[in-house]
């Protein structure tokens, strides 16, 4: 095993010193070609897959904008941004039906929550769920964009404090991650949670796609999202200083810039974002405390294949890695789609660390 | 009157080893003063000591009478007082407009008026000011690297090695610009290698050695001295 694992390593490194001697325009052909015949690929071929391909992208983007905006301005990888996006997730179910489990058959409701409002469970025009999810998202958001402040306080500023190395950062956030998910176990039980059960009505498109609206909605909130963040980004002086801190910490300090402040909004922010990720997901699917460490994968992925601290790269990244998990299906079994976030993440740090467009933009 | 800035016997470094063994030196209003002395001696950490980047253990430091000894630097900008590091002194993915905007981070109010003030005084960088950063000549960062500080119009400017790896000719142009700022009111400390360009357009300078105080004088007084030319200007 050891022996498979050194001869594996050392090929590893050869292969990447090999490409690394190619120069820029070699590695950026290399990895764009294959992902530019994947998207023209599926687009006319799976077609629907592909469709699907870019909603789950869109969710993915904004855990992997609020993942890489954490990276630029505190310069670490998140390992618990997946379990903070089941977090979210959960938190919204909390305000929303106001069940916890009880015993690990039996779930506790509270005297009052979200769906106790009139007409809160009604569904929103076509859409399976009505205003009180809507609100449960928010109160979501907020919530994770407070608890992240909390954990910056209680452990990063600490560490930052101290002067501590990446790696005593990434190790922390790995064990607050296990710590979410320990909790998400506590509170709500392992089996799965959904915000509206019973059958969700699809309608059929052109080119014979079939989508449900609550499909159509998540992919409209997601970009509308991604949309605001950049306009925080590049047009507000709030974010301005957040791109000042990724590009060079030392000099935004002499600046004048907080930087202190500014890493409170990140996580507020990168919380915020997550969170309705989180909701986002669930309102299509189901939702599971396990499913946290799942969705990691994909999201560093998505980061890292888009130029890890580089915002719009995350958001080219995650449709990349969306589209590549769901049309995975048409070649293996669904339960490897996964595993193509995988391969996608090795290629990258083999061919092109520097992800898709080479430097920052 | 008030100096413009003063260090007191200022003791401080990094972690266990101490650099600093007790500096002092005063800055006058209008002033240009140049601390030089070779490698090691502390000039660098001084500068950072003084802008609250690096600890100070003992001693003080009083900006306009004010101490502002181990103020965070962006109080420290706020009372008045702007530094230029020697290196990666830009953002390279901001654009020209959003460096100057990070100088004036602390100020709500005049960005514009202060925008054009520091394109009228670096008209190099002016037509640029939609560009990265990154795209600037060494010289043009340099430029864009003072106009970031000066973007509160400060009372003392601080300046690393403002010379560091530029070509000979743009040396002179940015000492022509440091002499241009200085004489719009702004005291100007700043620390040489190029010792003997540095004398020949200060008021004053400090000779430092090993974290001390060793000489200090008239700038052409000290160009003059002996001593000082046979063991810190190369004979």
């Amino acid at each position: 095993m050891t022996v498979l694992a050194g001869r594996f390593s050392e090929t590893f490194t050869r292969v990447r010193e090999r490409l690394a001697g190619r120069g820029d325009a070699v590695t950026g052909i290399a990895l764009w070609l294959p992902i530019a015949v994947l998207i023209v690929w599926s687009a006319v071929g799976p077609t629907q897959l592909f469709v699907v391909g870019v909603i789950v992208g869109s969710i993915f983007a904004l855990g992997a904008l609020g993942l890489t905006l954490i990276y630029g301005v505190l310069k670490f990888g998140n390992f618990a941004h997946g379990d903070m996006m089941m977090m979210g997730a959960y938190v919204a179910f909390f305000f929303l039906t106001g069940q916890v489990a009880r015993t690990a058959r039996e779930d506790a409701h509270l005297p009052w929550a979200l769906d106790s409002l009139p007409h809160a469970t009604d569904g929103i025009g076509d859409l399976t769920f009505g205003y009180g999810l809507i609100i449960a998202a928010l109160l979501a958001a907020a919530v994770m964009a407070l608890l992240s402040i909390a954990l910056d306080r209680l452990i990063y500023r600490r560490l930052r404090r101290r002067r501590s190395g990446i790696v005593i950062f990434a190790i922390a956030s790995l064990g607050v991650a296990i710590a979410a998910r320990s909790l998400m176990y506590i509170t709500w039980g392992p089996d799965p949670r959904v915000y509206v059960s019973g059958i969700h009505r699809a309608h059929t498109y052109a080119f014979g796609i079939v989508l449900k609206t609550d499909q159509i909605f998540i992919f409209a909130v997601a970009v509308a999202l991604a949309a605001l963040t950049y306009l925080l980004l590049f047009h507000t002086k709030l974010g301005k200083a957040m791109r000042a801190i990724a590009d060079n910490p030392d000099l935004a300090r002499v600046s004048g810039i907080d930087t202190e402040q500014i890493i409170l909004w990140t996580w507020a922010i990168g919380g915020a974002l997550v969170a309705v990720a989180g909701v986002l997901l669930a309102v299509q699917s189901q939702i599971n405390p396990q499913l946290g460490f799942v969705l990691l994968l994909p999201l560093f992925a998505s980061t890292i294949l888009g130029g890890i601290g580089n915002p719009l790269g995350a958001l080219a990244g995650a449709m990349v890695v969306g589209i590549a998990q769901e049309v995975s299906i048409e070649l293996f079994a669904p339960a490897y789609k996964p595993g193509v976030a995988f391969v996608i993440l090795i290629l990258i740090l083999l061919v092109r660390p520097r992800g898709l467009f080479g430097a920052k933009i | 009157m008030t100096p413009a800035l003063q260090a007191r016997d200022v003791v401080s470094g990094y972690g266990e080893v101490e650099i600093l063994h007790g500096v002092s030196l005063t800055l006058n209003e209008g002033e240009i003063v140049a601390v030089i002395g070779p490698n090691g001696a502390g000039k660098s950490t001084l500068l950072k000591a003084i802008f609250g980047l690096v600890p100070v253990r003992a001693g003080s430091v009083q900006l306009m009478g004010r101490d502002v000894t181990n103020l965070s630097p962006d109080r420290v900008v706020q009372a008045g007082m702007s530094f230029v590091p020697q290196t990666d002194n830009v953002f390279p993915t901001l654009t020209i407009n959003e460096n100057l905007e990070m100088g004036a981070f602390v100020r709500r109010d005049g960005l514009r008026a202060r925008l054009e003030r520091a394109y009228s005084l670096f008209p190099d960088i002016a037509p640029r000011r939609g560009e990265r950063a990154s795209r600037l000549s060494g010289g043009q960062r340099q430029m864009l690297a003072l106009a970031r500080a000066l973007m509160l119009d400060p009372q003392v400017l601080l300046l690393d090695e403002p010379s560091a790896s530029l070509s000979p000719k743009m040396v002179d142009s940015i000492f022509e610009k440091i002499a241009e700022i200085n004489r719009g009111g702004t005291a100007i400390l700043l620390v040489e290698q190029n010792a003997r360009e540095a004398l020949s357009f200060s008021h004053r300078a400090y000779v430092l050695a090993t974290g001390e105080n060793r000489f200090e004088g008239e700038a052409k007084g000290l160009l003059d001295n002996e001593e000082v030319g046979r063991l810190y200007l190369g004979g």
